[in-house]
């Protein structure tokens, strides 16, 4: 870059004019020279690390399943087939996936529940901590993210210690008399929900919270001033102008529950799969690699439309915004 | 130039660590979650100079997957008596021969030649037992050696049942309560077991792993369970009582395997002559409370195996324990089938 320019500052006067387009168009070449460069292991990682297994179950998907796990190198479209539809094991007769479609069901609901229960305890979380001062607001920020500083894991199993038949809640509720059996929570959708609400809350915090910095506090003075009640303020205020960060903040949380493996396992008690443990159940016991990888694909797709839902939504939110 | 000296630094600590752990040699061992004593690997390493990495598995189909894949770095395997034939098919075991170890007399007589490994040429047994019901005698004081208590629950017991999520035990265990035979092919007997799994669902709580300290803390009143956790169980609440399934019960033996791509045959071998050592096979049983094949290991295992029920098959119940065989693919399809709509 340093040669280019004085090479250039050398040139007659009446030859700059051009030159100076020349360094610029130079210039601008390595520039983008060196972006591809440094954003190549990026790339790299990103195509080895997402394409590639991708493909490999887009090609696992279309064999036939080994006889004790695996694939064999034979075209079969009986896993993507399978996820559909299924062949009655006694009679043979053809009918709708029952026990898929009842998982997948489980698995959208639950995850809907937990979506909402996050955005009932974030919104006025990340509402609290915008209209703190503003050297205050990085310190409460800091304590949200805690629970990401420990395993999942542990987190769960620390939910289960709590919800647990002989657990804290039981015990309390027990010892001051208010019930007399204890309430079983632990291995019900609840406790699933519960958990769920609880590992995923801060990704619906954190983005509504950004959209929530940026609002301009006068709005609602304003509003309160032309008489709007509180609960118009919220709807026709803070609502719309925070409605990136709470699309955001609900695909944030909606993504991972619909796949969630861990907690529905361990809360969940196995009893009821989600689509998690239904694809991990193919890979392990079930020896049917091929339709573990279209159902694998088949949640992909459904992220996917929720993504599209979002970008649309979005679209349309900002565009009013900036009119 | 300084992070050059740093780099070179580094790189020598790394290449000399990882020099010395190979110059005393390690050996991966594969197994099952808590069921390796501590107090045997620290003995092995000491005798050996050989350190031992860990890896748990909680089902012996994600331990055949997760070999089959490759490039796992594991030496040792102990899959169950049922699986082995599988494993030996697919050629993931190493013929290693124990058969001709110096220790291999130690085996108990009807040990010495198997089933599911004719003369033992690939594996020597970990520990044995059966699939039975775990009770809670402070909730049901009934009559506990019938796998009724799962499959058709005393009013006591309902909502309180776990079962232990091994396809192949639960279909078993409920294929002999309806009269028939595991992986049997005949499609009115799965279809009844399938029925009475469909009908007995709504009164069990969960299906789980991990039910020793569940059961013992009362979040959980019965499960088809595995007869070393009940011991274990009892262990923690006196309370918790084994039964056997008149009906039929299935009996299991994990077994010692070397895989075919051990990078420390020699170790791995080492290390089954080992536990085929009485005293040695009794540090196994005094952690995870199972009988371990092999003769005169009892008298040196911890006082109460010898006459626990758990551990010590009562003269009456022995005749309705069987081995479970390895099903044909076409029977694991419809286990899957029934084993998916059970959880749907």
């Amino acid at each position: 870059m340093a040669t280019t320019a004085v090479t250039a500052a050398k040139m007659p006067p009446d030859t700059a004019v051009p030159d100076a387009a020349n360094v610029v168009r130079e210039v601008r070449k390595q520039e983008v020279r060196r972006n591809i460069l440094l954003s190549t292991p990026a790339l790299i990682v990103i195509f080895c690390a997402a394409a590639g297994p991708l493909l490999i179950m887009l090609v696992y998907s279309f064999l036939s399943a080994g006889p004790y796990g695996g694939i064999e190198w034979k075209f079969s479209i009986d896993g993507w087939f399978n996820v559909f539809v299924q062949r009655d094991i006694f009679d043979d007769t053809l009918s709708i996936a029952d026990a898929h479609v009842s998982i997948l069901w489980r698995s959208v609901k639950l995850s809907l529940l937990t979506t909402f229960t996050c955005f009932i305890f974030g919104f006025p979380t990340a509402y609290f901590i915008a209209t703190r001062p503003p050297e205050r607001r990085n310190l409460w920020l800091f304590l949200v993210t805690i629970p990401f500083w420990t395993n999942l894991l542990i987190r769960t199993f620390a939910i289960m210690e709590l919800i647990r038949n002989q657990g804290v809640i039981n015990t309390v509720l027990t010892s001051f008399g208010l019930i007399e059996e204890p309430i079983q929570m632990l291995f019900t959708d609840f406790a699933v929900m519960i958990g769920m609400t609880y590992v995923y809350l801060p990704l619906m915090v954190l983005p509504i919270y950004a959209s929530m910095e940026k609002l301009d506090f006068r709005l609602v003075e304003a509003a309160y001033d032309l008489y709007a009640t509180r609960f118009k303020v919220l709807k026709r205020i803070i609502v719309p102008l925070v409605k990136p960060g709470l699309i955001a903040g609900s695909i944030l949380v909606f993504i991972p529950s619909l796949g969630a493996y861990v907690t529905p396992r361990i809360l969940g008690g196995g009893k009821h799969m989600m689509l998690g443990n239904l694809i991990g159940l193919q890979f392990g016991q079930g020896r049917n690699w091929p339709l573990g990888s279209a159902l694998s694909l088949t949640l992909l797709m459904l992220v996917m439309l929720a993504l599209l839902f979002y970008v649309r939504s979005a679209g349309k939110s900002t565009g009013g915004s900036h009119g | 130039m300084k992070w050059k000296l740093t780099a070179i630094a580094t790189a020598l600590a790394f290449v000399m660590t990882s020099g010395i752990a190979n110059a005393a040699g390690e050996l991966n061992l594969f197994n099952w979650g808590n069921y390796t004593n501590p107090e045997l690997v620290e003995k092995f390493e000491k005798e050996t100079g050989i350190k031992i990495i860990i890896t748990d598995y909680d089902d012996n189909d994600s331990a055949l997957a997760k070999i089959k894949v490759g490039g796992h770095g594991f030496d040792l395997v102990v899959p169950s008596s049922n699986y082995v034939p599988i494993w030996i098919e697919e050629g993931l075991l190493l013929e290693a021969r124990p058969d001709q170890m110096s220790n291999f007399k130690n085996l108990e007589a009807r040990w010495q030649d198997v089933d599911w490994d004719p003369g033992r040429h690939y594996t020597v047994p970990w520990q044995w037992g059966s699939v039975g019901v775990m009770v809670d005698t402070a909730v049901y004081n009934g009559d506990i050696n019938t796998s009724s208590i799962i499959f058709d629950p005393p009013p006591e017991l309902v909502g309180k049942i776990n079962f232990a999520p091994e396809m192949a035990d639960v279909m078993g265990t409920v294929l002999r309560y309806i009269g028939s035979e595991p992986c049997t092919s005949d499609k009115a007997m799965l279809k009844k077991a399938r029925d009475v799994l469909m009908a007995a669902k709504p009164n069990w709580l969960s299906m789980e792993y991990g039910v020793i300290e569940k059961i013992a803390a009362g979040d959980l009143a019965a499960s088809l369970y595995w007869n070393g956790a009940a011991f274990r169980a009892r262990l923690k609440n006196p309370d918790v009582h084994y039964g056997y399934p008149r009906e039929g019960y299935s009996l299991w033996m994990d077994s010692v395997a070397i895989l075919k791509d051990a990078k420390n045959v020699e170790n791995a071998k080492t290390f089954m002559n080992f536990i085929m050592v009485p005293e040695n096979a009794a540090l196994i049983s005094a952690f995870a409370r199972y009988a371990n094949g092999v003769e005169g290991s009892v008298k040196y295992m911890p006082e109460d195996m010898a006459t626990a029920t758990e551990v010590v098959i009562p003269a009456e119940f022995v005749a309705s324990g069987h081995f479970v065989p390895a099903c044909s693919p076409d029977v694991q399809k419809i286990y899957t089938a029934i084993w998916t709509e059970l959880q749907k």
